[in-house]
């Protein structure tokens, strides 16, 4: 069996997302070094603000100002701080209560190390340099011996309220195809193309993904097919895509290659794109140090009658 | 009403599961899951064809593999097409859902299956992203981080402190000795604080697997079973969201669940808790009132094995498997979900008489 296969993959995201009025208000606040809590129907005041009562479920909107400064709850010392994380030394994350709310608000606490660390200790809001009316605005917490700071009292209504806001979100994989795929994109590189037969059904299966769907069994005998095929059925593409360097209009089609029992899909070249037909025989043109056919060309055979690929449309 | 009414009673028949590892590099998710259908279908002599409904519980950030769960169907034999379902939850909450489907009487069999690689990617990573989008995601607090502000909190309120930490992790893996599928068995050293006051003896072994159950309705139940594991109650319920608004010291969601699944009206023998962290394990204990009488996680439970997603499922089938065997005569499974136990199941099983 060859080497298992491994690639690095990047999932990366930014996350648009709007913001109801409580939302709005707190990272609004944020943005002018105002920190605002949400008062429930029970009185107590939830720092960050949410938009519904955890209790009653009814909607709230009474914003009521609290203090910079707080108390801290409970911590957890951490030495190796991790990408995104809001300080790049180490820190401690804590759970805040501010002065003035009812309840916490976890941010990280910029402190010397952990001895100096303590639930019950005081510390201060230390703001971002640069504020947009993110979470983030909030550089960190730092530890505070003064005086209790008292708010303001400002009512939450501000000019150019924040509405919405932008999360990036980015994971980091190193991907492995399993045990199927694997071997199919080892042949691949030797310009061969083998999929995998169902020892149940006697499906043969290209690209393989080490199942018969039907039949809910491993595959496992390797099959070379092709590299000649059938055009089972094709679309006109009609739209540029993106970072794709290919003239319009281009076919598109699914490919039955011979001694498959899926068809796998290509682009159809070598033929104006208004020739292209149902039972169209084609073989796939590689190009220098490619790991994959470019596209799939006219042979030039008669076409294929429709009764040898009807039941793989 | 969350205990099965009168006539209708369902159990778990048949439970199988992985050998967890650090990676299966060599398989896709399909390949690694499928072993493990094949293992539980054969113990009860049932096809694909003869399942009635099948519910999955699996997520696609874990190996950053868009519709995983498409593909892990291929491993079930969909054709003709099937009655399907799936969560992106802990399978624990998938067999939730087989288990209201088998109520209503649509359906009197029931595959539920579970699996998670957390190998091809960087899971304390990972997790950070079902945390709230504005507040919270935002600072990237990893899933370490956030269970060790709950040990704290307990340490803090005179609940545990960290030699009582390193005894609990001990004593789940030592119970791990005598069980093939766990990662990590027998004396794992409690190494230096990952997140403080966590050590990474506190902390779950990263890795890949897969699990399984049957479920069936009444008599389809003995026939399938020597002795069928029923379930006698099952809910789940959710902590308010935001960390700072709980009190992590305790879990009353777990307690809320627990008493609506009948697990205080008589007392269990056998707990396999679904905490991941050792002081998660302190809460755990608390809210459900288990005495020393009761045998806690004598798979080794979350510390010995945390495929993500499928842990919690795994808690019921080894729950389930001490009941087939005849050596529980009641038992509670719990599982949970999300940071700091922020939504728990439980769930109540019991042998007939013998």
């Amino acid at each position: 069996m060859p080497e298992v296969l491994k690639a690095p993959l990047v999932v990366e995201f930014p996350f648009t997302r709007s913001l109801g009025p409580v939302q709005s208000a707190f990272l609004t606040g944020l943005r002018e070094r105002v920190v605002l809590g949400v008062r429930t129907g029970d009185g107590r005041v939830l720092v960050p603000p949410v938009e519904y009562d955890p209790v009653t479920a009814e909607e709230i909107r009474d914003l009521v100002e609290v203090a910079p400064t707080g108390t801290v709850t409970t911590w957890a010392w951490n030495h190796a701080p991790r990408r995104g994380q809001p300080l790049t030394t180490p820190f401690a994350w804590a759970l805040v209560r501010l002065d003035g709310a009812d309840t916490a608000l976890l941010h990280a606490l910029d402190a010397p190390g952990p001895d100096a660390v303590r639930t019950g200790m005081r510390v201060r809001v230390r703001w971002a340099a640069e504020r947009t009316g993110a979470i983030t605005d909030i550089a960190c917490f730092e530890p505070y011996d003064g005086a209790r700071r008292e708010p303001s009292g400002h009512t939450g209504v501000f000019e150019d309220p924040v509405t919405g806001i932008v999360a990036a979100a980015r994971l980091d994989y190193t991907y492995s195809p399993g045990r199927a795929q694997t071997a199919y994109i080892d042949a691949l590189s030797g310009r061969r193309t083998v999929g995998e037969r169902c020892p149940a059904c006697r499906k043969v299966y290209v690209p393989p993904r080490g199942a018969c769907p039907t039949c809910g069994v491993a595959t496992s005998d390797q099959v070379e097919v092709g590299p000649r095929g059938t055009v089972t059925t094709f679309c006109i593409v009609n739209i540029k895509a993106k970072n794709l360097d290919i003239e319009v209009p281009y076919v598109y089609a699914h490919i039955a290659l011979d001694g498959a029992d899926l068809p796998l899909h290509g682009r159809i070249g070598g033929i104006p794109y208004d020739e292209v037909r149902m039972g169209l025989r084609v073989e796939p043109v590689w190009t220098e140090g490619a790991r994959y056919p470019d596209h799939y060309r006219p042979t030039g055979e008669p076409d294929a009658d429709y009764d040898t690929y009807k039941e793989l449309l | 009403m969350t205990s099965a009414p009168r006539g209708r009673e369902i159990a778990v028949v048949a439970f199988a599961q992985t050998d967890h590892r650090r990676a299966r590099d060599e398989l896709s998710e399909v390949e690694m899951l499928m072993p493990v259908l094949h293992e539980v279908l054969d113990r009860t002599g049932l096809k694909t064809a003869d399942i009635d409904f099948t519910c999955s519980g699996s997520s696609d950030y874990l190996a950053g593999r868009a519709f995983s769960f498409t593909l892990a169907l291929d491993g079930v034999g969909a054709w003709p097409p099937i009655s399907e379902s799936h969560v992106e939850m802990d399978g624990a909450w998938a067999l939730y859902e087989a288990w209201t489907k088998l109520l209503t009487g649509d359906a009197d069999t029931a595959l539920v299956y579970a699996y998670g690689k957390s190998s091809p990617g960087s899971v304390r990573d990972v997790l950070t992203r079902q945390l709230d989008p504005y507040y919270v995601a935002p600072l990237w607090p990893d899933s370490v981080a956030l269970a060790a502000l709950q040990a704290q909190a307990l340490i803090d309120a005179g609940d545990t402190d960290e030699p009582a930490l390193a005894a609990v992790a001990a004593r789940n893996r030592e119970a791990a000795a005598a069980n093939p599928h766990a990662q990590l068995r027998g004396v794992v050293p409690q190494g230096d604080h990952l997140v403080r006051p966590l050590r990474t003896g506190d902390c779950p072994p990263i890795g890949d697997g897969a699990a399984a159950v049957i479920l069936a309705a009444g008599d389809r139940a003995r026939e399938l079973c020597a002795r069928p594991a029923w379930i006698r109650g099952i809910d789940h319920r959710t902590e308010a969201h935001g960390l700072g608004v709980r009190d992590l010291t305790d879990s009353p969601s777990t307690r809320l669940a627990a008493e609506r699944a009948g697990a205080f009206d008589r007392p269990v023998d056998t707990a396999e808790l679904h905490a991941p962290f050792t002081a998660q394990e302190i809460v755990l204990r608390k809210a459900l009132r288990l005495g020393d009488d009761v045998t806690v996680n004598p798979s080794g439970g979350a510390l010995a094995a945390n495929p993500i997603m499928a842990a919690g499922l795994i808690r019921v089938g080894e729950a389930a498997a001490r009941v087939h065997r005849g050596v529980s005569d009641r038992a509670l499974a719990h599982a949970t979900s999300g940071p700091c136990l922020q939504q728990n199941l439980v769930a109540v099983l019991e042998g007939e008489p013998r």
